[in-house]
């Protein structure tokens, strides 16, 4: 009798996060779904359905076209730049140098940082005035030590725009990448190098044969956390250029919803961004998930 | 002499990344302890002629309501979410029923959704509740947006608690609530400190729900720092200043409880 008593308590527990999730994940991201096939424009909702013509708009569309090339971009050199910089400073950090912690938070801390207190700061030192006079941040240091070859336009160049994005995203999570890096070079047993150290193996070679190969989970994992921060990004890029740069040099499609959505009031159009940036995640993360489960479950 | 050297270089190769990582904070000091006549975007490198707080003082008066806006909400954001997520964990690693497994997974499938997939909805629902625009309206969205990863975080902590401490309890005559309150809780100290360190600091950093669902008068920090930075009236020493005090909650808390800071940071990395 008790047990009946508690079981249905302990179904009464969950209950209200169970329907909170029900209705804020699951049917929210129906709602989605919905309204991007619809032809909602302005402050009412229209659910007249219209097809996939949302998203064939947005394929036409100059900006979509830009954002997903800027997102390929991002996402390549800001996956490229954590990795090798995680990878190094772990391995730096490996060789237990002296004050090896406080070099670890160091490199941590931005991480305890809002991408927007990131972005207030980085706009200053990307600042894209090039002229003399009014040069600031990272041009002016290059024009101070007579590098003035490095100036650059930052995240306005037109072409190459997005890549300045990457820096202070870097900066950010480069330090991550290296804590997820260093714990995985501390679970490798000592015994395994020191047999590959008794059998001639010069410590690089250990690195290259021993140890990296155990590391590639660790960069799975970080491929993962990267790449879902990156097809999503959106504060950091607001902050650094309000509204994408200089014609969308570093616009992304989460800046794009946002804009399209809350400013412009193109609810079906915002909606089939949202979509598609819902399902460019999902390719990357869903394929992780079933895995990490199956491992679980194996064990 | 080999080894020398490349234990020189492995210290220089540290001390440039540091210098990397602390450079955005020193612009951020050197700027924001300069006084008003002294800000200059030609000497923006250069130390400040003394310790002035004029910039930190106008930044304040123009964030200070923010700040207290981000205290409230990132507060009881903290509290709801992690009660709720203690709970689930609880039942979902104690009190097991068909299905609970299942449960626990689609609820952690919250966590790795981007929030753009359901912020139209999100602002037709706080409409039609009547919450738009207010501070409660973001506070009900994190403490929602933040039951996956309290709940992954509890559950894992209590399924390493042996299930004879529970069945033990249970013969000496406690319930559901009396094993929770009197067995449970007092173990899970360490997790509510990592839950509610890891919820601070993503609240208290978030930007995307709160600049979605917030009228001006309850902007948090991030908000308003946003928008301090996008006008052009505001000079960018006072920028910089507001950027540090927004800023300064979450590094105290990453100084001082880092370890607990780390552990929720690994579990939650793929969060929305």
């Amino acid at each position: 009798m008790r047990i009946s008593k508690d079981r249905l308590l302990s179904i009464a527990l969950i209950s209200p996060s169970v329907v909170a999730i029900a209705i804020f994940v699951y049917l929210f991201i129906a709602w989605t779904i919905r309204a991007s096939v619809s032809a909602w424009q302005g402050l009412l909702p229209d659910y007249t359905f219209v097809g996939f013509a949302n998203f064939a708009t947005l394929f036409r569309n100059p900006r979509f076209r830009i954002d997903m090339r800027n997102t390929a971009i991002f996402t390549l050199l800001f996956l490229g730049a954590c990795l090798l910089i995680g990878l190094l400073l772990a391995v730096l950090l490996d060789r237990r140098p002296r004050g090896e912690g406080l070099f670890r938070n160091i490199y941590l801390f931005p991480m305890a940082i809002s991408f927007v207190v990131t972005g207030v700061v980085w706009r200053w030192l990307l600042n894209p005035a090039t002229s003399i006079q009014r040069l600031s941040g990272f041009n002016l240091l290059f024009h101070q030590a007579g590098l003035d070859f490095l100036i650059s336009k930052w995240y306005t160049h037109p072409k190459w725009g997005i890549a300045a994005i990457v820096i202070p995203a870097a900066w950010q999570m480069s330090g991550f990448t290296m804590a997820l890096y260093l714990a995985g070079l501390r679970s490798i047993p000592e015994p395994l190098r020191e047999a590959a150290r008794v059998d001639g193996a010069s410590e690089l070679q250990i690195y290259r044969y021993v140890v990296m190969p155990l590391l590639n989970p660790v960069t799975l994992s970080a491929v993962i956390i990267l790449g879902h921060i990156s097809l999503k990004i959106f504060d950091l890029v607001m902050a650094i250029t309000q509204e994408g740069g200089q014609g969308y040099s570093a616009d992304v499609p989460a800046l794009n919803m946002w804009y399209t959505t809350f400013r412009a009031l193109r609810f079906g159009q915002g909606a089939a961004i949202a979509v598609i940036i819902l399902m460019t995640v999902a390719v990357l993360v869903v394929p992780y998930l079933i895995h990490t489960f199956r491992t679980e479950v194996e064990q | 002499m080999k080894r020398r050297v490349a234990r020189i270089l492995l210290y220089l190769l540290l001390i440039a990344a540091a210098a990397f990582y602390l450079m955005p904070i020193y612009v951020l000091l050197v700027t924001g302890f300069k006084s008003f006549q002294e800000v200059n975007l030609a000497t923006m490198w250069a130390l400040p002629s003394g310790i002035y707080l004029d910039n930190f003082v106008a930044a304040f008066e123009k964030l200070a309501p923010n700040l207290s806006n981000s205290l409230s909400l990132t507060v009881a954001a903290t509290i709801l979410a992690a009660i709720l997520g203690s709970l689930n964990g609880y039942v979902l690693s104690k009190w097991k029923f068909p299905g609970a497994d299942f449960l626990f997974a689609a609820l952690l499938f919250g966590m790795f959704i981007p929030y753009q997939s359901i912020l139209i909805p999100l602002v037709r629902f706080m409409q039609m509740i009547g919450l738009y625009g207010k501070l409660w309206g973001l506070v009900l969205t994190h403490v929602i947006y933040g039951i996956p990863i309290t709940t992954l975080i509890f559950r894992n902590y209590y399924a390493g608690i042996p299930t004879e401490v529970v069945e033990a309890a249970h013969i000496d005559g406690a319930g559901l609530l009396g094993i929770y309150r009197y067995v449970m809780l007092p173990l899970a100290i360490p997790s509510f400190v990592v839950v509610m360190i890891w919820q601070f600091t993503s609240i208290w950093n978030e930007f995307l729900f709160a600049v979605t669902l917030t009228s001006p008068r309850y902007w948090p920090v991030t908000v308003a720092l946003q928008n301090l930075a996008g006008s052009q009236i505001v000079e960018w020493n006072v920028q910089m200043a507001g950027a540090f005090l927004a800023a300064l909650p979450t590094l105290l808390v990453y100084v001082f409880l880092g370890r607990f800071f780390l552990r929720g940071l690994m579990a939650g990395a793929l969060k929305g």
